[in-house]
């Protein structure tokens, strides 16, 4: 019998906090800076959304490839484990010792018959079934666990895991529909596009910690009018910019979300669109060219694709940059960013040079990497440093066509589920 | 040598001089910022990758005109260097750094350590970085590196 210890938050809750003073404003275009900075609300985040109806990304199945093989990861704020079990099937579960509570497993991977807690040596096999805990009959006689102790019940609280084209996703509820149906089909066929069917290679991960709520983070991949201001390296080499043939495309509910666009042939030049973007650099050249190369090696009409999945996933597709982005809350006004970069089993070792070159663009130490990093800083010194003062996401219209790049859609689309996720 | 060649690396750094970062390096010099995870488990993702002199100007550059950060001061400190051989003209060395950073309105913290691993082309009296491998510990990293260590 495999492990059946399970989160039992889904309908159960512990009694919550009273919200009864957060009041959100009469506008679908101001949000208030409370979702940001409250205590309560992200309690009640990490249970109604992380723990709730929703496949958290956890890991790519490349950093598993073999029985045994582990990862650290996170659902949500919560360490866990994410194991392939010696029957090639994934497991995930709550890195946290049934016993007294340890987070038992202190590396980021590493390969594995069995679990051993360190405080009381309790074993669990590679599903999180409590195979062993010493001393259960006591010594001579005397101690031990009492006679009704039932081992099923000590296991490793399960998480529900399903994959698609190498990444793998969890839920503490064990009822999800279908990953395919939790997308919807408009943004399957992004993910697809970002995960399409190749077989990974990995390339490596980056892990920085952002001041700031982690739907800001969110918010940032979702919103197009930063994007072609305040990147010059977007803007003036036609990476992302006004004027490029873009679409937004959205689930039906307004979770997920994928901003697409398409690199013109050579430089843009100035022009009435250009002239309004403070970030493009008319003059600017490269020295060494080859970090925007774009190597053909996909039939999307498109050269990027910014998704985001509803919680805690960001995908980028940027010319020849594939990488996820794993959005781990760390408390109202703290973020972890686990950014896990790939390539695919096939490249060859220029493609993956060129990969590893083109990678400067992103990450904590990119060259709009840090632009995005910075600003949700900045925000969040304004939230934490002022005077309650809602946010304004009244760009564009909600019934627009969906090439429109001057628009807060996704945003204020985001905010419609959230508020009926959380009963806010 | 390599402590005078470190000690104006540093310095013109924490100066602010960016620019003149690149001069460090030969032409076809190359600098990774690599975690030390990274590093270890042999996955070749740097979080910097400069491939030759063209590469470092494009990000002296970019950190120069282009990125949108909060104003800094960085301080580096570079101590147990040690020359691990010398061989035709090439001096391999590695040194122990540590970077801290300043922000306005902020306590100094400390941004990374982390381990130079280095390859120096001795040219007449001078040296210059043929490769720069900085391999750093502090793998959570606090919000963003703007400045190469
Ligand atoms: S806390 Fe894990 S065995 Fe006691
Ligand atoms: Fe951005």
């Amino acid at each position: 019998m495999s492990n059946t210890c399970r989160f039992i938050e889904n309908g159960e809750t512990r009694a919550e906090s009273d919200l009864s003073d957060l009041v959100w404003p009469n506008d679908p275009a101001a949000i208030p800076d409370w979702v940001y900075t409250d205590r309560r609300v992200y309690d009640l985040e990490q249970q109604r959304i992380f723990r709730g109806r929703t496949w958290n990304y956890v890991a790519l199945e490349v950093e598993l490839p073999k029985p045994g093989d582990f990862i650290r990861s996170y659902i949500g704020e919560t360490p866990i484990v994410v194991v392939r079990g010696q029957d090639g099937e994934i497991n995930a579960f709550e890195n946290r010792c049934a016993h007294r509570g340890v987070e038992f497993c202190k590396t980021y991977r590493g390969s594995a018959k069995q679990f051993v807690c360190p405080y009381h040596q309790w074993t669990y096999d590679l599903t999180g079934k409590l195979k062993s805990v010493p001393f259960r009959r006591g010594v001579q006689g005397q101690g031990g666990m009492p006679p009704d102790f039932k081992m099923e019940e000590h296991g490793l609280r399960r998480l529900s895991v399903t994959t698609r084209r190498g990444a793998i996703f969890a839920s503490c509820a064990d009822d999800m529909e279908s990953l395919e149906d939790y997308l919807g089909p408009d943004m399957l066929d992004q993910y697809d596009t970002m995960f399409d069917g190749r077989p990974l290679k990995l390339l490596g991960i980056h892990r920085n910690i952002i001041p700031g709520n982690w739907k800001l983070y969110q918010e940032n991949l979702k919103d197009p009018y930063h994007a072609t201001l305040l990147h010059t390296y977007l803007t003036t080499f036609g990476l992302f910019v006004a004027g490029n043939k873009t679409l937004i495309v959205a689930d039906e509910k307004g979770r997920h979300s994928s901003l697409c666009s398409r690199r013109p042939e050579g430089r843009l030049e100035s022009d009435a669109t250009t002239s309004q973007i403070g970030s493009f650099h008319a003059t600017m050249k490269l020295a060494d060219p080859r970090v925007l190369e774009l190597i053909k090696e996909s039939d999307s009409p498109w050269n990027s694709n910014a998704i985001t999945i509803w919680p805690n996933l960001i995908a980028i597709r940027q010319s020849n940059i594939f990488s996820v982005r794993h959005i781990v809350p760390m408390g109202p006004d703290e973020f972890m960013l686990i950014w896990v970069n790939f390539g695919f089993a096939d490249d060859t070792p220029e493609m993956e040079a060129h990969r590893l070159r083109q990678n400067n663009i992103f990450g904590p130490g990119g060259f709009i990497g840090i632009d995005d990093n910075e600003a949700i800083k900045f925000v969040n010194d304004g939230l934490q440093r002022s005077q309650p003062r809602p946010g304004v996401v009244s760009l564009g219209r909600d019934d627009e066509p969906p090439e429109t790049v001057i628009t807060d859609r996704a945003i204020r689309g985001m905010y419609r589920h959230y508020r009926e996720a959380m009963g806010l | 040598m390599v402590e005078d060649f470190n000690c104006d690396y540093a310095d013109t750094l924490d100066r602010g001089e960016i620019e003149k970062w690149p001069d460090f390096f030969t032409d076809d010099g190359v600098y990774r910022l690599i975690a030390r995870d990274n590093a270890e488990s042999n996955l070749p993702l740097p979080l910097m990758y400069c491939d030759g002199k063209g590469m470092l100007k494009d990000r002296a550059y970019a950190i120069a005109h282009t990125e949108m950060f909060a104003p800094r001061y960085t301080m580096h400190q570079i101590a147990q260097v040690r020359i691990l051989g010398f061989e035709d003209d090439i001096v391999s060395a590695q040194a122990n750094y540590v970077l801290y950073e300043t922000l306005i309105d902020e306590p100094t913290h400390l941004l990374q350590c982390g381990k130079y691993h280095d390859r120096f082309l001795l040219q007449g009296d001078r040296l210059l970085l043929k490769q720069r491998n900085c391999i750093y510990d502090t793998l959570l990293i606090p919000t963003c590196i703007v400045f190469p260590p």
